[in-house]
């Protein structure tokens, strides 16, 4: 078995093996894994740093209140702190956010969610930090809350943000609603009139975390230069920058930031945390400082995806057709906008599904209010309005008499169909076919506790080793959904993404440096860059070099764009590369085959120049000789624009991206327990440029959706808005025990609009595994269940 | 912070006697984690983990003498004939990695309401020993639990060992989790048939203020069982009798609404798997093993 | 206090390590060995797994005082662990066994033994540095390139080099279960993968042809977020059928 490893030399890495170094569409294995499974790989809280101290923050334990004090006197006497700061000692700007900077790096007079940030620390021992916060005296004055829409548009309520300068404060009916976007087509009065069948519902979806498994960390680091270089755990490198150099008071090029390794991400680092904290306290103290958010500390040091309330109606005739979508979408942002404008983009441009409505009517807004602040979560807005809609097919096809799936099947969307902001859909949406694909799989095996014979194992039970029942009232229910997600930033964002490609020759060989800003959070990323570099400058040896702020934004790694995005970039870089490596060889051999003069013949292939013909008529290393290559380029999806503000049309979206679950439950319906006994996905991913990592996000992001369908939430105290389960005691994700077999159906059809004609994959399968699972638990109770997480006591009454 | 690491029990019991504030740790997956978070700043650390006779176990004809330190793993390998029902609820604790280095001992020390062993110990009839410089004394398990997290320990005292009656007859234990593994409990039920004593003796877990049984349950089905003769005949129980154990169970719940769960659930799942588990238990006396086939 | 404890076979001891430490703490952040991972601190996501005298634990609710005088194995001792076994007839080791041989001298040809680990001489020396978590492809980036440097970074900030800060020692084998995850792609953010790892190979230290229900359960207290286990399950059963196969 050992015999088909080689081990390399101290300098290479343990796999330079042939199955790390594919072109595109081979399931290439990833370049880190090595360092990965040996626990070399450096995480941004592993990092140490000579004389090193560590940050901690204090954190507000109300979720509205004025500040009346800060007293830290008794923290700086504490032997081994090194700095105790405040919001008065910020240096230059005081505030910071994605889009609206309205989040206060450190609270001044008043905080507004539980566990806001009020002072932060640096001492020599993460303890020392501890019991130095723990010495800051606070004076708290609470303040009345803002909980929900009720409180937070009642008249006299308390508002956020008083004075709000922001774009969209003149267009939102009330100043505690970050933004509001409609959706208008047709009439949907005169469908509603000759609808044959109506159902209107309410639907409610809990706060899901993240819960990405490395917390939050970083290490700054104060440089000569006055400037500061920060190692960081984050999902776009050069937004963080932008927003952390005003609140350094420092320009942007002495603000460094370089990746670390990432622990998963999934939205919640796209906002900034203990960044601007650690490099504060770096700059103070002329140390550095290292800041790691213990498990609790994270609950409350991200954004989470926005809890929301939703009603809609929809309305068919007999036949099956679809006449009308009216919907009303209220997500909970929080204390601070965060993305929350953008998740309401999605949410309401996507708010029917991938469905054709010819008459739609729908309202989404987000609140600001004195909950924990939300944002970015995987499916981005998509998540929420995807249970809505789907519970509402299945009840419209239950009215209807009609099976669900067939009656999705006769209103889906196909490629040329009009989205209800009037976006044509101008690439393949398969939206019946995928469907097709996952009814038409195997149904997993009845009764599977029973299969070994003997006694039962309790293992494929609800309840699982709990052992509360041996077969007793459990119920199989089968659920279908399917959900479209949009890839890319929408909405007339500027969404580039750069990379600098140096081809050189090293020791006699090609060697292709891939160097990006792309933040490797888990997603692979870093595979396909090498492999697209392989496929399109025909070397073998790619290097990835480390992501920083040295290179220009490659964009965030998030709404399923990176591969799309950067890897666009890539090669877009590398075509200009392998232009200029004909150009050379053009200069140089021309002369020798008539074939230079026709570049577009040629190709680099195995680290030769080749015809179309298969004649070699140059080498790499020879034309690149001493003179290496060395290009940076950007590359942008092409435009969109930004949705109108009463009517929401416009072509807002750059690709949609499809997927399509079915779900296998069995439910103790005495006790209320689900198993989820498989979770089948269909998706288009156009093409697919590492299959293995495909069906690792379908699997992973259907893993999410099942985790919000049966047991994720934050629960927010009714009385006070604080976080009750801010722990993975009480804040549960699905472990292996909950999560079934998940086979996987991949579809490619090419959108020629994309690099290699591919489709974002990350978010499509969060989107449609939570209804497909609650549609399945649904068909097994008869429960008509209109919140998310299902709870035992919806299915037992209790 | 001082961290004492007696080699032997008697030194355990001195540093106890000489720091009564001492919080002793033997698994640490309860300490640990109040250190952790902060919860907690103790003055001294007690650790147990060197007392090598805190990790064994001795059977006798009707007990076993189990010692404060053996992690779950173990009772779940070596004590599953002897004890059924606290190996069915050690397969319950946390993780896999928990139940090696969790005790039975400092389920006891930590007594929460939640904790997995507590219903299985009450079921099955058993006493902590408790040690102090003083002496030693036997607390009936039902009395030890004095209120949320509180027990009957004096702060000189140890826990040295559990005194668990053997089983007689069929056990189970059943906890309601909203997850299929590494879960705390939302409500566990344990039930013990005892056919030497002709009684049955059950345990009520996280569905009150502390662990309790269900005393009027337990004498309804003893009565149930005397007068129908069905510890001779064997025969099937009256469904109208398990329901009315079952509601006797639930009504001996004084829960709370917490994030784990409502008040009502917890009510109504105690019902649920006291039915359930009597069932099994029963089936299991009635075809004559003696005691519950293993599941897990 | 002082903490005197023997991981992955070498001798280590930390000084001025405070009471409410834990292992996973010293490990980590005193001994230079930041494989463990710190996901929860609360037992309740196993990232920390180490072997404890053997056995699996969460090195966060192991008191570091507890440690003392004890064997620890961490996801970077495991593919000297598992060579050590394999050398064994199988079914020699015995969980808590101390493993025989010096560690550092390697029991399989092809290997030049480590710079560190000299008997008796505590390694605190090694540390993560700031960088290291780079995304490396197959080859690592040369030795500064010309216009790559970065002026005023100072000496220890500077990325380590994976391989480079052992010189002259070739990157050992990796353990069966370590190879199977990349293969099977059951590796996405890695966080999770060293406990996994940790566990998984124990797994198969004790059940050589584990069916899907014993992996499901022997794997129920690591978390992982990324993957949906299922790549995860393919590893182990991976990782089985080859180990099966090399006996």
């Amino acid at each position: 078995m050992a015999a088909d490893r080689t081990a390399s030399a101290p300098t290479a890495l343990t796999q330079a093996t042939g199955a790390t170094r594919g072109t595109i569409g081979e399931s290439t294995l990833r370049p880190d894994g090595t360092l990965k499974v040996t626990g070399e790989f450096a995480y941004s809280s592993d990092l140490w740093h000579e004389d090193m101290l560590w940050g901690f923050t204090l954190r507000s334990p109300y979720a509205h209140a004025a500040i009346r004090s800060i007293d830290t006197a008794g923290a700086l006497a504490l032997p081994g702190v090194y700095a105790v700061l405040t919001h008065d000692d910020l240096p230059a700007e005081t505030h910071y956010g994605l889009e609206i900077h309205d989040q206060p790096v450190l609270a001044k007079d008043r905080v507004r969610y539980h566990g806001e940030p009020v002072a932060i620390v640096a001492a020599d021992h993460p303890e020392t930090a501890r019991r130095a916060a723990a010495r800051i005296a606070v004076e708290y004055e609470e303040l009345p809350l803002v909980v929900d829409e009720a409180t937070a548009t009642a008249p006299g309520a308390p508002l956020l943000h008083p004075g709000r300068r922001d774009h969209h404060a003149a267009h939102v009916p009330h100043p505690n609603i970050v933004h509001r976007q409609p959706v208008l087509r047709g009439d949907v009065a005169a469908a509603r009139a000759r609808a044959d069948v109506v159902v209107r519902r309410d639907y409610e979806v809990g706060m899901q975390d993240q819960a990405f498994l490395g917390p939050e960390s970083g290490l700054a680091v104060p440089a000569e230069d006055g400037g500061v270089d920060l190692y960081i755990a984050t999902q776009w490198l050069h937004v963080d920058r932008d927003q952390l150099a005003p609140v350094l008071g420092l320009p942007a090029d002495k603000v460094r930031l370089t990746l670390s390794g990432v622990g998963g991400a999934f939205g919640a680092r796209e906002d900034l945390s203990m960044q601007a904290h650690a490099c504060l306290l770096a700059l103070r103290t002329g140390k550095p400082v290292k800041i790691v958010y213990n498990r609790y500390e994270s609950f409350f040091g991200h954004v989470h995806r926005h809890p929301a309330r939703l009603t809609y109606e929809h309305g068919a005739s007999r036949d099956g057709t679809l006449l009308y979508v009216q919907c009303r979408i209220v997500l909970d942002g929080g204390a601070y906008a965060s993305s929350s404008p953008a998740v309401v983009g999605n949410a309401a441009s996507l708010s029917i599904g991938p469905y054709v409505v010819e008459n739609v009517d729908v309202e989404a807004i987000a609140l600001y209010s004195n909950n924990p602040p939300c944002g970015a979560m995987r499916g981005f807005g998509a998540v929420q309005a995807c249970f809505a809609y789907e519970a509402q097919m299945d009840a419209v096809a239950a009215e209807l008499g009609l099976d669900p799936v067939e009656f999705r099947q006769r209103n889906a969307m196909s490629q040329g169909a009009a989205m209800p902001t009037g976006q044509l859909v101008d690439s393949p949406a398969p939206v019946a076919e995928l469907l097709r694909r996952v009814k038409a799989l195997p149904m997993p095996p009845e009764r599977a506790w029973e299969a070994a014979g003997g006694p039962v194992d309790v293992r494929a039970l609800p309840g699982g080793l709990s052992n509360t029942t041996h077969g007793e009232s459990v119920v199989r229910g089968v659920g279908y959904a399917v959900g479209i997600k949009n890839v890319g930033f929408s909405e007339g964002f500027d969404d580039y993404s750069t990379a600098r490609i140096r081809l050189e020759v090293i020791g006699g060989e090609p060697v292709a440096l891939v160097h990006t800003a792309m933040a490797e959070v888990g997603q692979g990323g870093v595979t396909v860059h090498a492999q697209i570099a392989r496929t399109e400058l025909g070397v073998d040896r790619v290097t990835i070099h480390p992501a920083d702020t040295r290179v220009g934004s490659a964009g965030s790694t998030s709404a399923s764009r990176q591969t799309y995005m950067t890897g666009g970039a890539v090669k877009h870089t590398c075509e200009a590369a392998r232009e200029e490596v004909l150009r050379r060889g053009r200069e140089r051999f021309g002369a020798s085959h008539p074939a230079w003069a026709e570049p577009a013949r040629l190709r680099l292939a195995d680290g030769k120049v080749v015809t179309d013909g298969g004649e070699v008529i140059g080498d790499l290393a020879g034309i690149l000789g001493e003179e290496a290559i060395d290009l940076e380029r950007e590359f942008r999806h092409r435009p969109t624009e930004p949705f109108d503000l009463r009517t929401g049309q416009g072509f807002g979206h750059v690709q949609y991206s499809f997927c399509a679950h079915r779900a296998v439950v069995e439910v103790d319906t005495e006790l209320g327990l689900v198993k989820v006994v498989e979770l089948a996905a269909a998706q288009d991913v156009g093409k697919a440029i590492n299959p293995l990592s495909v069906v690792g996000q379908i699997q992973g992001g259907s893993t999410q959706g099942l985790g919000l369908a049966v047991m994720e939430e934050i629960v927010v105290s009714a009385d006070g808005a604080r976080v009750r389960n801010p722990s993975f005691t009480d804040y549960l994700i699905p472990t292996i025990l909950d999560t079934p077999a998940m086979p996987v159906d991949v579809l490619e059809l090419a959108d020629d609009n994309a690099p290699y004609g591919l489709r974002g994959v990350g978010e499509a399968p969060t989107l449609s595994s939570t209804p497909a699972v609650v549609a399945a638990i649904r068909a097994a109770t008869g429960l008509p269940l209109k919140r998310v997480p299902v709870r035992p006591e919806h299915l037992t009454g209790t | 912070m001082d961290f004492l690491r007696p080699a032997g029990w008697e030194e355990a019991l001195a540093a106890k006697a000489e720091h009564p504030t001492a919080v002793p740790i033997a698994g640490g997956t309860d300490v640990m984690v109040e250190i952790n978070f902060d919860h907690r700043r103790p003055e001294y650390l007690l650790d147990l983990t060197r007392v090598a006779e805190l990790a064994e176990w001795e059977a006798t004809d009707r007990t076993v003498r189990l010692g404060a330190g053996v992690p779950y793993t173990r009772i779940i390998e070596e004590l599953r004939a002897e004890l059924p029902g606290l190996a069915l609820a050690a397969h319950t604790v946390g993780s896999p990695q928990i139940r090696n280095r969790g005790t039975v001992g400092g389920n006891l020390g930590a007594a929460s309401p939640a904790g997995d062993a507590h219903p299985a110990l009450l079921a099955a009839g058993a006493e902590v020993e408790a040690a102090s410089m003083r002496g030693t004394r036997r607390i009936p398990v039902e009395e030890f639990f004095t209120g949320v997290k509180r027990h009957a320990l004096e702060p000189d005292e140890l826990i040295r060992a559990v005194h668990i009656q053997k089983a007689d007859g069929p056990q189970q234990f059943s906890k309601v989790g909203t997850r299929n593994a590494m879960v705390i409990a939302v409500c566990a039920f344990a039930v013990a048939l005892h056919p030497r004593t002709r009684t049955v003796r059950t345990g009520i877990g996280s569905a009150a203020p502390t662990p309790v049984r269900a005393h009027e349950a337990e004498e309804f089905l003893g009565a149930a069982l005397e007068e129908g003769g069905f510890w001779d005949s064997g025969a099937p129980l009256d469904p109208s009798t398990a329901r009315r154990f079952a509601e006797l169970c639930a009504g001996a719940c004084r829960p709370i609404d917490d994030v784990r769960g409502s008040a009502a659930y917890r009510r109504h799942a105690v019902g649920v798997m006291a039915r359930r588990t009597l069932g099994w238990t029963w089936e299991a006396y009635r075809e004559g093993d003696g005691r519950t086939a293993q599941c897990a | 206090m002082r903490v005197n404890i023997t991981v992955n076979g070498r001798p280590y001891e930390a000084d001025d390590v405070w009471e409410g430490e834990s292992l996973l703490y010293v490990l980590r952040e005193r001994m230079g060995l930041p494989g463990s991972k710190n996901a929860c601190e609360q037992g309740e996501c196993g990232s920390c797994t180490v072997r404890l005298d053997g056995v699996p634990v969460c090195a966060c609710l192991v008191a570091a005082g507890q440690a003392e005088g004890r064997e620890v194995v961490t996801v970077e001792g495991l593919a000297d662990h598992a060579r050590q076994r394999s050398a064994k007839p199988a079914g020699a080791v015995c969980p808590g066994e101390p493993e025989a041989g010096h560690p550092g001298k390697p029991e399989v040809g092809g290997l030049v033994e480590p710079e560190t680990g000299r008997p008796g001489e505590p390694d605190t020396a090694r540390r993560a540095e700031p960088g290291t978590g780079r995304p490396v492809g197959p080859d690592v980036a040369r030795p500064v390139e010309p216009g790559l440097g970065h002026p005023g970074e100072p000496e220890t900030a500077r990325p380590r080099r994976p391989g480079s800060s052992r010189p002259g020692q070739v990157v050992a084998p990796l353990a069966p279960v370590q190879q199977a995850f990349i293969d099977a792609g059951a590796v996405q953010c890695g966080f999770c993968t060293p406990g996994l790892l940790v566990a998984a190979d124990e797994l198969l230290e004790r059940t050589p042809d584990p069916s899907d229900a014993d992996i499901r359960e022997a794997l129920s207290g690591n978390l992982c977020r990324c993957t949906g286990y299922e790549k995860i399950l393919d590893a182990v059963r991976l990782a089985a059928a080859r180990t099966g196969k090399a006996v």
